[in-house]
């Protein structure tokens, strides 16, 4: 029996196109041969052999008390088939089971996105043995401590601890970050990311689905599944609807006792449509947009992220990426360029994060010429002190400038006034008392913070609101060079909850954006929370959608594909409700028989599976470089 | 306590799924059983006093589902 089923499901393809052609055969007898007697032969071959897998799956889902559409269909056809009309019965199983030929196809398509990402999941390792030899072995079997070795080019298979040699990282699959992080001894490696070059040995910590990449994975099939509030509904319905529709046929045949119109309800009572309508809508979404580095938790973030109005932003490290970069140089001595190549050596020897900003801002400017430089002498919570061909050379902060008293210019406090207005943190180079270059370093906005919230607005966020716990200069400076409405600075993290609850009692529907950490409240409290990912696993749980590649143009794509989402899966049902409603029409008027409704029924089933895959090819929006050129104050 | 996990083929109707749920929820010492429709996965805790993943498995191909994998995890 259960090898039967098996190889009934495994051919049903088969058998549905043997009833294809044995229904052809039949129509060639009756209409070209004029053999009556062999089409009705053929019809009922066909009938029988379309019956088997319906009936088959009928049962054994009646054996665990469910009534299925199968029930519904396999009852219609042994009554089509006692009551003499084998051409009816012949249409109704091959539509019914080519339908499910199409479902599965189409789903296919749908699910493809999540494929993708599964089929970048490890399979292999080469286990290292205690010997040294290497073997190669499946993932499953690879425990806690083992050592696996990972050649270069290949896929790192666990999550783990590199204990020998080093490498290039390419871990874009779980940070989405592309450029590849150099990694030795010490540092973690994640299952899924490859190694550019460099063989490692690995130490395992975790494997399979316990790695980051395993519950990256997880966590976008259990959201495909969790379905939206009307998903849920439409469940719920169906299975009272399924045995309603039976006892309604039955009950027509009681009162009418036309037979052939009792079998016709119970094939146009069928909830395919229904059924599959909201679900597919939202594998379709949630799918994109995993592909595009959104994991949507299911369908429920989808539909409360549809409704959000009002967006609440952090801005270390969700506005700004949280590294410095130079905002203003302002020179006073002779050559520019040299002064800049003397500060350069000067910050190269230092690995304080505004000495690095420093370096990288002079390379980038093409200046590669530095002096060589002598000792430099640290003072802690000052700078660098040090001197060169008798030239006494000071770089550091204001502090360091009074201790050796440099005097500063009218021009200079302006220089310097202005950048501390700003919210910079001041870097200042002296050459014999006398003060040189005054730079400004400042948290770096992301490149597309800008372009992004303003598509939100464009597709139809009402409110933008800044919260930061940084001081209200510094919080004023940013929100100035973007489209946002409203700024709250020097507030405690629990200060930023309130102004969600706040925010929440005015009526809005508020998404929180933050790095999901310390911002890990007001996750919780907002509507949709949304993390910025790092792919931490702290990241991953406590948000709603996480953005794997920290983008605001992915934000603003989610937020249009969550309304795209909720809108296509009300298409679906009102395409599912409309055809019933057509087909009791058609019936009532009676221009509609068993094999044309079952027809019309595959027909809605498809339709809305191609309207859901609309949403599979929905790319991110483009901005026009129009829009992000526009000044801020014209953007508010 | 384990947690089996089950690949099955792939799942194209959604009543399918309801089948499967019930189907592995009606055996003794079962908890926690989740299909996910679109992975084609189901998810269980199970008593292994009771019975077994190889039991479960078989419950599903009853059904007329291929079973491709069975994975079992030790769980407190």
């Amino acid at each position: 029996m259960i090898k039967l089923n098996i190889w009934i499901s495994k051919h049903q393809n088969k058998i549905t196109a043997a009833i294809a052609i044995l229904i052809a055969l039949s129509l060639v007898s009756d209409y070209l041969i004029k053999l009556p007697i062999a089409a009705t032969v053929f019809m009922i071959v066909a009938s029988i052999l379309g019956a088997i897998p319906i009936a088959l799956h009928a049962f054994s889902a009646l054996k665990n008390k469910v009534i299925s559409i199968e029930l519904l269909v396999t009852i219609a056809v042994i009554g089509a088939f006692i009551i003499g009309e084998y051409e009816e019965s012949a249409v109704v199983t091959f539509l019914f089971l080519f339908g499910n030929y199409l479902e599965q196809k189409t789903l296919e398509k749908t699910r493809s996105s999540v494929k993708s990402l599964t089929k970048m999941a490890p399979t292999t390792a080469e286990l290292v043995n205690d010997d040294g030899q290497t073997e190669t072995v499946d993932v499953d079997d690879l425990d806690e401590g083992d050592h696996v070795l990972v050649k270069p080019g290949g896929q790192i298979p666990v999550d783990g601890k590199i204990i020998n040699g080093t490498g290039y990282m390419n871990e874009a699959s779980i940070t989405g970050e592309s450029t590849p992080a150099k990694k030795g001894i010490g540092d973690k490696v994640f299952a899924g990311s490859l190694t550019d070059n460099g063989t490692i040995t690995v130490e395992t910590t975790s494997v399979g689905e316990d790695t980051t990449f395993g519950k990256i994975i997880e966590l976008v099939e259990e959201a495909q599944d969790s379905q939206s509030p009307a998903a849920r509904f439409i469940d719920k319905f169906a299975t009272y609807y399924t045995p309603a529709v039976l006892i309604i046929g039955i009950l027509v045949w009681i009162f009418t006792q036309d037979f052939p119109l009792a079998i016709t309800v119970l094939v146009l009572g069928c909830p395919g449509a229904l059924v599959i309508g909201a679900p597919v809508s939202n594998v379709a979404g949630i799918g994109n947009g995993a592909k595009n580095g959104i994991l949507m938790k299911g369908g429920n973030a989808v539909d409360s992220f549809a409704h959000v109005d009002t967006l609440v932003l952090d801005k270390t490290g969700t506005l700004t990426t949280g590294q410095m970069s130079v905002t203003d140089v302002d020179n006073f001595g002779e050559d520019k360029e040299s002064m800049l190549g003397l500060l350069s050596a000067v910050e190269k020897t230092s690995d304080h994060p505004l000495g690095q900003a420093i370096v990288k801002y002079i390379n980038d400017l093409g200046i590669t010429k530095t002096p060589k430089l002598p000792e430099l002498d640290t003072v802690k919570g000052q700078g660098l002190v040090g001197s060169m061909n008798d030239t006494q050379l000071l770089v550091g902060n204001e502090r360091l400038m009074k201790a050796n008293q440099v005097e500063i210019t009218t021009a200079q406090r302006k220089a310097i006034d202005a950048r501390m207005n700003d919210g910079d943190s001041v870097v200042l180079m002296a050459m014999d008392q006398k003060l040189r270059l005054v730079v400004g370093v400042n948290d770096q906005l992301r490149p597309d913070a800008k372009s992004g919230l303003q598509a939100l607005k464009d597709a139809g966020l009402k409110r933008i609101v800044m919260l930061t716990g940084d001081n209200k200069v510094a919080a004023q400076r940013v929100a100035d060079r973007l489209p946002i409405d409203e700024v709250h600075a020097e507030l405690l993290p629990e200060d930023k909850v309130e102004f969600v609850k706040k925010f929440q009692k005015e009526g809005s529907t508020v998404a929180f954006v933050g790095d999901g950490i310390n911002d890990s409240p007001s996750l919780a409290t907002a509507d949709i929370g949304v993390g910025m990912g790092t792919g931490t696993d702290v990241a991953i749980e406590t948000a709603d959608i996480i953005l794997v590649k920290s983008s605001f143009k992915a934000l603003a794509h989610a937020y249009v594909l969550a309304k795209k989402t909720t809108a296509n899966t009300k298409e679906n049902i009102i395409i599912a409700v409309g055809t019933v409603a057509l087909l009791l029409l058609g019936l009532i008027v009676g221009v509609i028989h068993m094999g044309s409704g079952m027809f019309v029924h595959e027909i809605s089933i498809l339709v809305v599976i191609f309207n859901a895959m609309r949403l599979i090819k929905n790319k991110p929006a483009k901005l026009d470089s129009n829009q992000v050129l526009k000044p801020a104050d014209q953007l508010r | 306590m384990a947690k089996a996990i089950l690949q099955l083929g792939e799942l194209t109707c959604p009543s399918c799924m309801t089948k499967i749920q019930k189907a592995v929820e009606n055996q003794a010492g079962v908890s926690n059983v989740k299909v996910l429709f679109n992975a084609g996965k189901v998810r269980a805790d199970f008593d292994e006093s009771q019975t077994s993943a190889e039991e479960l498995s078989n419950v599903i191909k009853d059904l007329g589902y291929e079973v491709l994998k069975v994975k079992v995890k030790e769980i407190a």
